[in-house]
């Protein structure tokens, strides 16, 4: 049939079996395929991006079902008490509650939680200046040349493994402090309630002091990356404006940058601290891993959630009622609850002062 | 002659307050760097001494020998990261970028997802690790060895990834979505070919510093992959795998210098391949900024 005018452009009845042009078997193959290939992207995407999702309510189930037996037991004595006692583990099983546990044994982990909460404070008081410091030497007043090869130090610090920096606080800088630092303020300290702390006994290094340092160590770099890339975001033009109306760079900084980003910080160091309460292996090495004690000065030893669990579980497994396990459980999902209480306060945080736009501060 | 205002004493002190400032800015760089700098040659000072190459090829045997075992089974736990994480992670962070439906309201989708990676990315890893060796080694009995480890290694390594993906991802021009839409590309194929593509540096970037996480970490191995001093065999269960930060966590206070000597190397040998991973990273990172600022984006 001739094709008419108005039909001229049109397509073809499509003939039957392969066809051709457009049409044509292989096309329409492709074209299956594509559509599915988008199909397929989506729904493996889906169940990756689901598995983060997945192994957070796994982990949670499981530290409530294997703490269920200690909270049942030790109840709120957990998180005020101060004795760490496994009890006699070769003696009577006693039943409390309807759980069994060695007689004798009873959990308090305050000392833990005080000792954790302790190494995270100085860790992010330490970290926070020098972070921004940092942060600001590299961006703002050194040159490309140089800064460039001391951020990629920063990165360095951050791929460190812990252990080695762990090492290296057990070795070389808790003696180090412990022989020409500490007792240089230690002696000096006037006997006043507050710097009452900072007196001695000044120990050997291993403690709540060099704790901190180690883990403010370990968290800076967290901080100053952050932070290097929210300065870089900070737009030039309100910051040339300040400078020709001949504000100093430290009142550039002070007045417009910092509160600029003000949020952005404030995010970074919960990050910071959320990887300070958690870390574990270089606490464990240089605290002493105490599990009784809330250090009586800013030196002496004390213990960690994170470093009881470690070192703790191996002989937790001696107990045959399963009730130390529980325990360690317990401190655990109370470690987790702190970690993700400062992250979702974090969150808040950021989405709050972060919804009132660019704040420009309060000095322009 | 110099007018006496309050404004020129205001100059004195802000001029001092500006040296100040930037006195202190160099010094806290220099407290970030000097530690860093102090490790990384205390490492190689106590390594250095008592060096013998025998090391990197003679399995432990109790506290002395060698690592070669341990520095095997580094490299196939972070060749099985490599694969399950890579592989879960590339796509999460592909899916939470590109493919996640909007909200109703219009928002970025897969926000539930999103929020779970950073609060997973929060929980530490000594609790993972202790998930894992209650519901894996001795809940389902697998005993230490290769899988709960590799499982255990990826769960806190894909937020990593994801997220740096995920970046990687946001910063493909959208011109090049915009053109390949034009040109009739279906969106896997765009995606595919065009996007992801693009974003491949920087998601190297983010695998190798994962790996470099992964490398490095000892508390969920301690209660995952125990300790051996036999070669991996491949098998996934039942059998114990070593690891390099084992050594430098058991040995460092044994009463042995062979077992000191032993946890110096291994520290050593872990910073190196950290190092080579950094830089390996690095290296990339300039080089396809190199062709972002020749090229026209």
């Amino acid at each position: 049939m001739a094709l008419t005018g108005r039909d001229a452009g049109a397509v073809p009845a499509s003939p039957p079996g392969l066809g051709t042009g457009r049409n044509s078997v292989f096309r329409r193959m492709s074209s299956f395929g594509r559509s599915h290939e988008t199909w397929a992207w989506k729904w493996t995407g889906w169940a990756a991006a689901a598995v983060p999702l997945f192994a957070l309510t796994f982990t949670v189930i499981v530290l409530l079902v294997k703490a269920w037996p200690s909270i049942r037991v030790n109840g709120g004595f957990f998180v005020s008490g101060s004795a760490w006692k496994p009890g006699n583990t070769y003696g009577a099983t006693v039943y409390t509650h309807g759980v069994a546990h060695p007689l004798g044994s009873s959990y308090g982990a305050w000392p833990l939680i005080v000792g954790t909460l302790q190494t995270s404070g100085i860790a992010v008081v330490l970290a926070l200046p020098i972070s921004l410091g940092a942060a600001f030497a590299l961006t703002e007043q050194l040159p490309s040349w140089l800064a460039r090869p001391l951020a990629f130090a920063v990165e360095i610090l951050a791929g460190i493994p812990s252990v080695i920096i762990g090492l290296w606080g057990v070795l070389t800088l808790g003696p180090y402090l412990a022989q020409h630092v500490y007792p240089i303020i230690a002696d000096h300290v006037p006997d006043v309630p507050v710097l009452r702390y900072f007196r001695n006994p000044v120990g050997h290094g291993e403690g709540l002091a060099t704790s901190g340092i180690v883990l403010a160590l370990m968290i800076i770099p967290i901080i100053t990356a952050t932070t290097r890339d929210l300065f870089v975001q900070v737009p030039p033009l309100p910051k040339e404006g300040a400078i020709a109306l001949g504000m100093t760079n430290s009142e550039v900084a002070r007045r417009m940058t910092i509160p600029w980003v003000r949020s952005g910080i404030i995010g970074a160091t919960v990050l910071g601290l959320g990887r300070a309460l958690g870390e574990t292996i270089a606490v464990a090495m240089v605290s002493g891993a105490a599990l009784n004690t809330i250090a009586p000065n800013i030196y002496g030893t004390m213990g960690t959630i994170a470093a009881a669990i470690v070192t703790q579980l191996d002989s937790a497994y001696t107990d045959g009622t399963g009730f130390a396990v529980s325990a360690l459980a317990e401190a655990a999902l109370v470690l987790a609850a702190i970690t993700i209480a400062a992250n979702v306060i974090a969150r808040l945080i950021i989405n709050r002062t972060s919804r009132n736009g660019a704040p420009v501060g309060r000095g322009i | 002659m110099s007018m006496m205002t309050r404004d020129a004493t205001g100059t004195r002190g802000r001029r001092m307050r500006e040296l100040a400032f930037r006195g202190m800015t160099l010094l806290a760089l220099v407290l970030v760097v000097g530690p860093a700098a102090w490790i990384l040659i205390g490492v190689v000072a106590r390594a250095v001494p008592h060096w013998q190459w025998s090391v990197l090829v003679t399995p432990t045997s109790g506290a002395t020998g060698g690592l070669s075992q341990d520095i095997v089974g580094t490299l196939v736990l972070m060749a099985g990261v490599l694969v399950v994480a890579g592989t879960l992670g590339i796509l999460a962070g592909v899916y939470l970028s590109e493919l996640a439906p909007p909200t109703s309201s219009g928002r970025a989708g897969g926000r539930l997802f999103r929020s779970a990676t950073e609060v997973l990315s929060g929980v530490p890893s000594i609790t993972l690790g202790f998930v894992a060796y209650v519901a894996l080694v001795v809940g389902l009995h697998w005993g230490f060895s290769l899988l709960p480890a590799v499982i255990v290694l990826s769960v806190m390594v894909i937020p990593y990834i994801a997220k740096s993906t995920e970046t990687a991802l946001s910063q493909v021009p959208t011109g090049y979505r915009e053109g390949a839409e034009a040109l009739g590309m279906s969106p896997s194929y765009s995606l595919r070919k065009i996007v992801i593509r693009s974003a491949i540096p920087g998601v190297v970037t983010g695998l190798l510093l994962a790996l470099a996480i992964a490398g490095g970490e000892t508390a969920p191995l301690l209660l995952t992959a125990g300790n051996t001093s036999s070669y991996p065999t491949g098998a996934l269960l039942h059998q114990p795998i070593g690891y390099l930060t084992y050594p430098v966590w058991t040995f460092y206070n044994y009463p042995s210098d062979q077992a000191h000597y032993l946890a110096y190397d291994a520290a050593l040998i872990l910073v190196v391949i950290v190092m080579v991973l950094l830089v390996v990273s690095r290296v990339i990172v300039a080089r396809t900024q190199r062709h972002a600022e020749g090229g026209r984006g």
